[in-house]
Parts: structure tokens; C-alpha cells; sequence
């Protein structure tokens, strides 16, 4: 089971808690994540990625096990502690402001 | 009894307030959709109780949300066709925030582009909604202005949306560049006497209009004078802020543009000028009296740089014969130390007798007044910052 830790505002889209569950089938990427959670919250559609071209929003950011992995092959695995539910793919809107 | 709902969109969240016939007492619902821009908010004349709104976040991109009571409970309607209306868990399918650029070979316009601001040619982006207007006759329909600058249209109730994609691939598109705020297509207009012709504006294009239901579109910008572009009087390139009509003289508009006061007679087809005695005439909504299609409203600004009420006074201005001559109404509105502006969207009229008259400000505050302009009295003072404001009158 994948954790997956959403925005206030997502959350509030979704109307879910801070913290959903998603399972996938195969390795587990950014990609596998997001079709899986848009499956299941159909109304995050084009919140958290772009329709159609399916690039993140810019202002949009994705953390796993302490790093920033925004910037990352949507591709590629995720770590490990992901993957087995230790802990939360993190979806965070960016930092804006002073 | 008539009761009047206003229907106000912030910078953090929609309001509903709500009054009887009297228009004495309100009740402020909200906000919806806490800490989302809601750039407008707009019920069907039809059936008032199907109201869509345009939610949306420099974060998380637009969303469409739609309510079929009212505004007590809302929705986001849309999923694909070939796909369930609902997902297993009954929730609806979320296809209605999806505004893609009709690019096909059939009916669009491949790989247009527009004039940025460095005078280069960039593409057009999808950003936000910024008006919605519901069709006249059908509740399921409504139409969209979008930034960047384009037209779409959904048939059933908001759970898809498509270009109506002639417009933007009008011959001068290329030649259409953003405003400071972007170029958005940010008023339609619907002809009641003529399903068929539909009004745009667009910062800072200028004014469009078809008479065959989009198939195609003619710039009518004719008579109006920009000093802000290289030719003051060229056919596109003009910074419209908002035009109006009243449902009983369809070929007459009136238009708010950047600076000047403008009517038509001939829908469109030639502007001038009807400024006259403003104190200032630059400004950005404008607004039509109910009952009397020669009693029009705006509120000045005192310029493109100082956007603010002229002398810290804020004023209405109502004409009572289509233009020209101009009458300040301070009755009841701040007329020292007010430095507030008072957007496109965010002046609306109501249906009831004597006709009611609204605005939102960037300060928070709504006005209203119930005897056509001539006294003033705040419905509301500390919301956001008031982006539009629509007034339904219900039996």
C-alpha cells in the first residue's frame, strides 16, 4: 500500500484526509502514483499535472524520503521506504511568498 | 416576494448574499472554496438555481465547480464519455476543469501562435477562466472567456468543455498581445434576440463578434482610438474592458475601454465616443439599467497608472440618456480616503422595481443600492478583494 500526503487544498478537491492510500501494480514511479491517485480521485484531474501533456505543474512539488524528486524521470523508481508505505510520496504546493 | 441573490467571486473564496424585495438585509453565505481566486460566478437565466463558478490557483490550475441548489451544495461535473459519470465511490469524474485548444486539422488552428510581450510569437497557454456566461435558454449551456484569449463552449452542464476555436484563429490573432493582467478573453456578451450572435472582448485585442454562432468572427473595433498602440485607430490591438447591452435594444452596446466611454447603435459594427463630463474616463465595468436602456452606469479610475477613485472620492456615474451627460452618485459611498478600485466583473444589476444596483471593490466591500444609484448603503464591507459580482432576481 502507497501512502501518498496531499496539499490542504487537494485535500479539500479529493474531500479526503491529509494522508490517502493507493496501490499499484508494478514499480513504483511518480507516474504510477499520480494515474493511480487521479483513478481514484478522478477530481484531481489537472491539479496536480497538466491534462493532456501530463508534466507536473510548475508550482507543484514532489518529496520522497527527504529529497526533492520533482525534478526526477517520472519514470523512475522511487525509494524503497516509499514503496513499502514507510512513509508518504509527499505532494506539496510550492513555497510562494515572503 | 422577489428575492435578490448576488453572486460574488474574491481572491480567496465566493460569497453568496441574500436579501428579500426590500434589499434591507442580507445574509452573507461563505466563503466557498476557501483560499482559491473565484474570478466569477454566474447563475443560468433560465433556471437560477444552476450556478457555475471559476475556481482557480496559480498552484493547482482552474476547476469548475456547479451548484443545482442554489449555492447550498456544489460539484465538479464533467467526466469522459466513455467513462462512468461517477467514480465507484460515487464521487463525479473530473474532466471539467480540462480547457485544451482546439488544434485539430477539421476545426482548429494548429500551432497558432500569439504576439508576446517582447514582440516574439509565443503559444497560446491555457490559464485560467475568466468569465462564464450561462446560455440565455438552456441551463447546460455556458460559455467560457479564458486566459490565454479564447472562447469555449460546454452542451452539458460543465462536464466538458470545447473551443469554439474560430475566434482565436481570426486572421489578426497573431497580432493579439497580453495586457498587464494577461491576455485574457474576459466578456461574452449574448444577443437575446439572436441565438446566433455572440459579443467578445479581449485585452488587448479589442471586441469580436459572430452572427453565425462562431463559425466565424469579425473584429468590431471601428471608431475606437488607443493612444497606448502604434496605430491609435488600427482594427485590433485595443485594451476593452467590459461592454453591455440591454436585452430590449440588442444593437445598442455600450463599452468600458481602457480610456473612453463608447457606444454603438449598429451592434457594433461603429463606436463613439460618450465620455462626456467624466471626471476621468477610464475605468473597467460598465453597466445597463434594468428597465431603462439609456440609463448606464461605470465608475471612474483615475488612470491606467493610479487605479484609484479620482480625489480619493468614490464615485458612481449614472447617464440617463445613453452617454454624454454624466451624474455623480455619492449618496452613501465613501467620499474621502478611498483608494479602492472596482474591477470588470464586479458591478452587476438586478431585475426588480425600482432596479437594484451592485458593486464589489478591491477593498472587500459590496455596495448595493436599491433605488437605482441614487442612495448607497455597504451589504458587506471586509471580504478579499471582490473580482466579480452578478445579482439574480428570484421570484
Amino acid at each position: 500500500m502507497i501512502r501518498v500526503a496531499l496539499p490542504y487544498h487537494l485535500q479539500v478537491l479529493a474531500r479526503c484526509d491529509r494522508e490517502v492510500t493507493i496501490q499499484i501494480d508494478g514499480p513504483v514511479t511518480q507516474r504510477g502514483i499520480l494515474d493511480a491517485l487521479e483513478a481514484r480521485y478522478p477530481m484531481l484531474r489537472g491539479t496536480v499535472r497538466e491534462h493532456v501533456s501530463l508534466k507536473r505543474r510548475p508550482r507543484v512539488r514532489f518529496f520522497a524520503a527527504g529529497e526533492d524528486v520533482s525534478h526526477e524521470s517520472p519514470d523512475a523508481e522511487l525509494p524503497k521506504s516509499i514503496a513499502t508505505g514507510a512513509e508518504p510520496f509527499r505532494i506539496v504546493g510550492a513555497v510562494a511568498g515572503g | 416576494m422577489t428575492a435578490i441573490r448576488l453572486l460574488v467571486g474574491t481572491r480567496k473564496g465566493a460569497f453568496i448574499l441574500t436579501s428579500n424585495g426590500q434589499r434591507t438585509d442580507w445574509s452573507i453565505d461563505g466563503p466557498f472554496f476557501a483560499g482559491w481566486e473565484i474570478y466569477h460566478v454566474n447563475g443560468s437565466p433560465v433556471e437560477p438555481d444552476r450556478i457555475y463558478a471559476s475556481q482557480s490557483s496559480s498552484w493547482f490550475g482552474q476547476i469548475i465547480q456547479r451548484s443545482d441548489d442554489g449555492g447550498k451544495t456544489w460539484m465538479q461535473p464533467g467526466s469522459d464519455a466513455t467513462e462512468p459519470a461517477v467514480s465507484p465511490d460515487g464521487l463525479p469524474q473530473g474532466e471539467s476543469n480540462k480547457f485544451v485548444y482546439d488544434t485539430s486539422e477539421e476545426t482548429g488552428k494548429p500551432l497558432s501562435t500569439h504576439q508576446w510581450y517582447d514582440g516574439t510569437q509565443h503559444p497560446w497557454e491555457f490559464a485560467r477562466v475568466w468569465h462564464l456566461e450561462p446560455s440565455l435558454d438552456d441551463p447546460d449551456t455556458c460559455y467560457a472567456g479564458v486566459e490565454d484569449a479564447a472562447l469555449f463552449k460546454t452542451t452539458d452542464g460543465a462536464r466538458t468543455w470545447h473551443e469554439i476555436a474560430a475566434l482565436r484563429g481570426h486572421e489578426t490573432g497573431p497580432d493579439w498581445a497580453p495586457g498587464a493582467g494577461g491576455m485574457c478573453l474576459h466578456t461574452v456578451v449574448l444577443d437575446p434576440e439572436n441565438k446566433d450572435r455572440i459579443y467578445c472582448a479581449i485585452s488587448a485585442a479589442g471586441t469580436f463578434r459572430t452572427d453565425d454562432g462562431g463559425k466565424s468572427w469579425k473584429a468590431i473595433n471601428r471608431g475606437l482610438h488607443s493612444e497606448q498602440i502604434p496605430d491609435p485607430t488600427a482594427e485590433v490591438g485595443h485594451c476593452v474592458h467590459r461592454i453591455a447591452i440591454h436585452p430590449s435594444r440588442p444593437d445598442t452596446l455600450y463599452m468600458q475601454k481602457h480610456w473612453d466611454v463608447m457606444r454603438s447603435d449598429d451592434g457594433g459594427d461603429t463606436w463613439r465616443e460618450v465620455s462626456g463630463n467624466l471626471p476621468s474616463d477610464f475605468g473597467f465595468p460598465i453597466a445597463v439599467h434594468a428597465y431603462d436602456p439609456e440609463t448606464i452606469y461605470v465608475v471612474p479610475i483615475l488612470s491606467d497608472s493610479l487605479h484609484y477613485p479620482p480625489d480619493g472620492k468614490l464615485r458612481v456615474y449614472r447617464s440617463r440618456s445613453g452617454g454624454e451627460t454624466w451624474e455623480a452618485l455619492t449618496n452613501g459611498l465613501p467620499q474621502e480616503n478611498c483608494y479602492v478600485n472596482v474591477l470588470r466583473d464586479a458591478m452587476a444589476v438586478d431585475k426588480a422595481d425600482p432596479c437594484g444596483i451592485y458593486f464589489g471593490t478591491t477593498g472587500g466591500q459590496v455596495y448595493g443600492s436599491s433605488d437605482s444609484g441614487d442612495t448607497w448603503a455597504p451589504i458587506v464591507r471586509d471580504l478579499p478583494a471582490v473580482l466579480s459580482v452578478e445579482a439574480q432576481t428570484l421570484s
